[in-house]
């Protein structure tokens, strides 16, 4: 970066690649663009001042919120050594911490490469040994048949009914008369607007959010689920992932990778709660404070993976799952334990989120999941009966 | 001419006099924006004053404020340019009455109707396009709204300050528009398009700048109402809200109560006018349960002045 000869750096260059430097070093994403807009403001505002220097820093090199912690405390260790030594020591590098990721991944547990050689050559055998594994339950599988249901989940496609789109599409049954095309088809007739044409409000997909419940008590559906849930998010757009479990995590940009493993293996690094407790009314309250009722969950099918024990108050879950029912325009509740024989929401959570639930299906295995897949393609009608 | 401030706090004072009380932060942004040229992008809350921020200094500058409300579906036809296609078509008609059109071939029949005076500018088209001593203010509100592909767009036409036409060439603004965007979060706004922008994340304000808010905006209210509304709302935000007040709500409320004609709180008042801070009904329960007859205690408290 320091690329320049140190003859014709500045002051301001030097502090600014020394201290893009320190942030990179605690973990910030600093583009080389917003780097040079800092020196360029720092030309502004002059480096005399913390105030100044600091601010210019947040308005170049900060572009989310999360990050102002990071920035406010390398900052104040940066401006701390800077004063030390005066700016013009560039020798920072002994204070730049590299995180390195070790592939400990304790939480994803189907990573070996071993059972490749197991693959079946004979159609006939694959395709009853996918029926077996429609109906068996994501708890009794092993890791190789979770590998086979990864495959079957990326066939499953998750349309809802389309909402009508702000924007007008030419067609020859439209209601509104396209002038656009008009006057263009008149051109060839020399003028003369024979040919009227038509146009009519095109189709958006509806956003599909899905929040997975990663709690101990979900453990043997979890890693099947997150597989589901990353066959969505990379199959299509306009889904938005999240995992619930002591608290809320976002895990859309982790799981938009095509690779599997991949993707797995950045959730799993991103979500630091797997098999711990459950919060789902206040996580469910985060959800919605931060994405869901400002805009996310708008108009938006709600899928939520649980079985719905909950260490929380009750209360405040029914609360939340009334919030969000409001706001959105429908509410799928996955639940694997839904299957056992004679069940009824035991589950203190689950009674009091059912009411607000426009569709409550199982989720234990594949068959149960294109049934699912068939309840949000099936939507239309249920808004009515609300 | 274009104004052109020397310092952070150049900005505050002129932001101040104009009817905006920024924090430092808020103000160095501006003036890195003002001076480097760049487009500002605003997130926080809702109601923190980020639209705000636009207006003032539309007042300020005195360049004319143009604001583009985003949505979901907006396209270039609503944003940019659109053409008016009734008139092209009655001058079709009309050169065809005249006979003009006998004369012409598709080519230059054409020429005339894809021409600059068929074309309705947008707001983007208007602040690039703008002829004036004094630079526009370009307001692109509530951009989260927006699809993907239109923030795109935008990247290009913020980057460079061009629009290209194809049926007519390219638009180069001569005075590039100071650009305010504005997001409540709904969703991330591409890296891509963050990166060519200033950033700063609108916190509510702090007390003291809270009641000079106050102050300046309802000045009918007297200093203590406004310290008492200002600490009463301070209190409201730590309860846990769906949906704590911003400066918008705590200007609405002392409004509400200087039209009322209160000078201070007193707790049936406050029950009164909870609406005008609360606008959910689980938020004005909650706020119930904490105890009217507290928050007016503790707003007393925080009201007093040591003078």
């Amino acid at each position: 970066m320091a690329g320049t000869a140190p003859g014709d750096t500045t002051p301001a260059e030097r502090m600014a690649v020394t201290f893009t430097r320190v942030l990179r070093g605690a973990g910030l994403r600093v583009p080389l663009g917003s780097a040079i807009a800092f020196v360029d403001a720092l030309g502004k505002v002059g480096i005399d001042q913390r105030e100044s220097v600091y601010w210019a820093g947040r308005a170049t090199l900060v572009r989310r919120p999360e990050d102002i912690q990071l920035f406010d405390r390398s900052f104040a260790a940066f401006w701390l050594g800077a004063g030390d030594r005066s700016v013009s020591a560039p020798a920072e590098e002994l204070h730049i911490t590299l995180a390195v990721d070790d592939d400990s991944d304790d939480s994803d547990d189907s990573d070996d490469d071993a059972g490749e050689a197991n693959d079946d050559p004979t159609i006939t055998l694959r395709f009853s040994a996918t029926e077996v594994l429609r109906h068996k339950d994501f708890a009794q599988y092993n890791d190789d048949e979770l590998r086979m249901a990864q495959e079957l989940m990326t066939q499953l496609r998750f349309v809802g009914p389309p909402r009508r789109s702000f924007r007008q599409h030419s067609s020859p049954h439209g209601r509104r008369p396209d002038l656009a095309a008009t006057v263009r088809a008149s051109l060839r007739a020399g003028g003369e607007p024979i040919r009227r044409r038509w146009r009519e409000p095109g189709q958006r997909m509806r956003r599909l959010v899905l929040l997975l419940d990663i709690s101990g008590s979900m453990e043997p559906y979890a890693r099947a689920m997150l597989r589901f849930v990353h066959a969505a998010v990379s199959g299509r757009q306009r889904v938005e992932a999240f995992a619930i479990g002591t608290r809320l995590t976002r895990m859309t940009k982790e799981l938009h990778s095509r690779d599997p493993d991949t993707a797995l293996a950045a959730a799993s690094m991103r979500v630091h709660d797997w098999s711990g407790g459950t919060r789902l009314g206040d996580c469910l309250r985060t959800f919605n404070d931060q994405w869901g009722v400002r805009g996310m969950a708008r108009g938006a099918i709600v899928v939520i993976l649980s079985d719905g024990w909950d260490r929380g108050d009750p209360m405040v879950l029914a609360d939340q799952m009334q919030r969000l029912q409001r706001v959105c325009y429908q509410t799928v509740w996955v639940n694997p334990l839904k299957v056992t024989p004679g069940y009824a929401p035991l589950a203190r959570g689950m009674a009091a989120a059912l009411p607000f639930v426009d569709d409550f299906v199982e989720g234990h295995s594949l068959a149960a999941m294109q049934q699912l897949a068939a309840v949000i393609a099936g939507a239309p009608l249920r808004r009515e009966t609300r | 001419m274009a104004t052109q401030p020397d310092s952070p706090s150049d900005v505050s004072n002129a932001l101040s006099l104009h009817g905006y009380i920024p924090d430092d932060g808020l103000a160095t942004s501006v003036f890195l924006a003002m001076t480097l040229r760049r487009p500002l992008l605003l997130e926080g809350e809702a109601g923190v004053g980020k639209t705000e921020v636009a207006k003032v200094l539309s007042r300020w500058t005195g360049g004319e404020l143009i604001r583009l409300q985003c949505y979901e579906g907006i396209d270039v036809s609503q944003a940019v340019y659109d053409w008016d296609y009734s008139r092209q078509l009655l001058h079709l008609r009309a050169a065809e009455a005249t006979g003009e059109s006998l004369g012409l071939t598709t080519t230059a029949l054409e020429q005339q109707l894809y021409n600059e005076r068929f074309l309705l500018k947008r707001a983007l088209m208007q602040a690039i396009d703008h002829v004036g001593e004094i630079p526009p203010v370009l307001l692109i509100d509530e951009i989260d709204r927006a699809d993907d592909e239109f923030e795109a767009y935008l990247l290009e036409v913020l980057s460079d300050y061009q629009i290209t036409v194809p049926e007519i060439g390219r638009f180069t603004a001569v005075r590039p528009p100071l650009v305010i965007l504005t997001s409540n979060r709904t969703r991330d706004v591409h890296d891509a398009l963050k990166r060519r922008c200033l950033y700063h994340w609108v916190e509510h304000p702090d007390f003291e700048r809270e009641v000079r808010i106050v102050r300046m905006r309802v000045p009918q209210a007297l200093e203590r109402l406004a310290r008492q509304v200002a600490g009463a709302v301070e209190t409201l935000r730590t309860l846990n809200l769906y949906k704590p007040p911003g400066v918008a709500e705590t200007i609405d409320w002392a409004q509400a109560l200087a039209a009322l004609g209160r000078q201070e709180l007193d707790e049936a008042t406050v029950e009164a006018t909870l609406g005008a801070v609360l606008k959910y009904r689980e938020d004005q329960d909650r706020t119930r349960q904490h105890g009217i007859a507290d928050l007016v205690k503790q707003a007393f408290e925080r009201g007093f002045q040591p003078s």
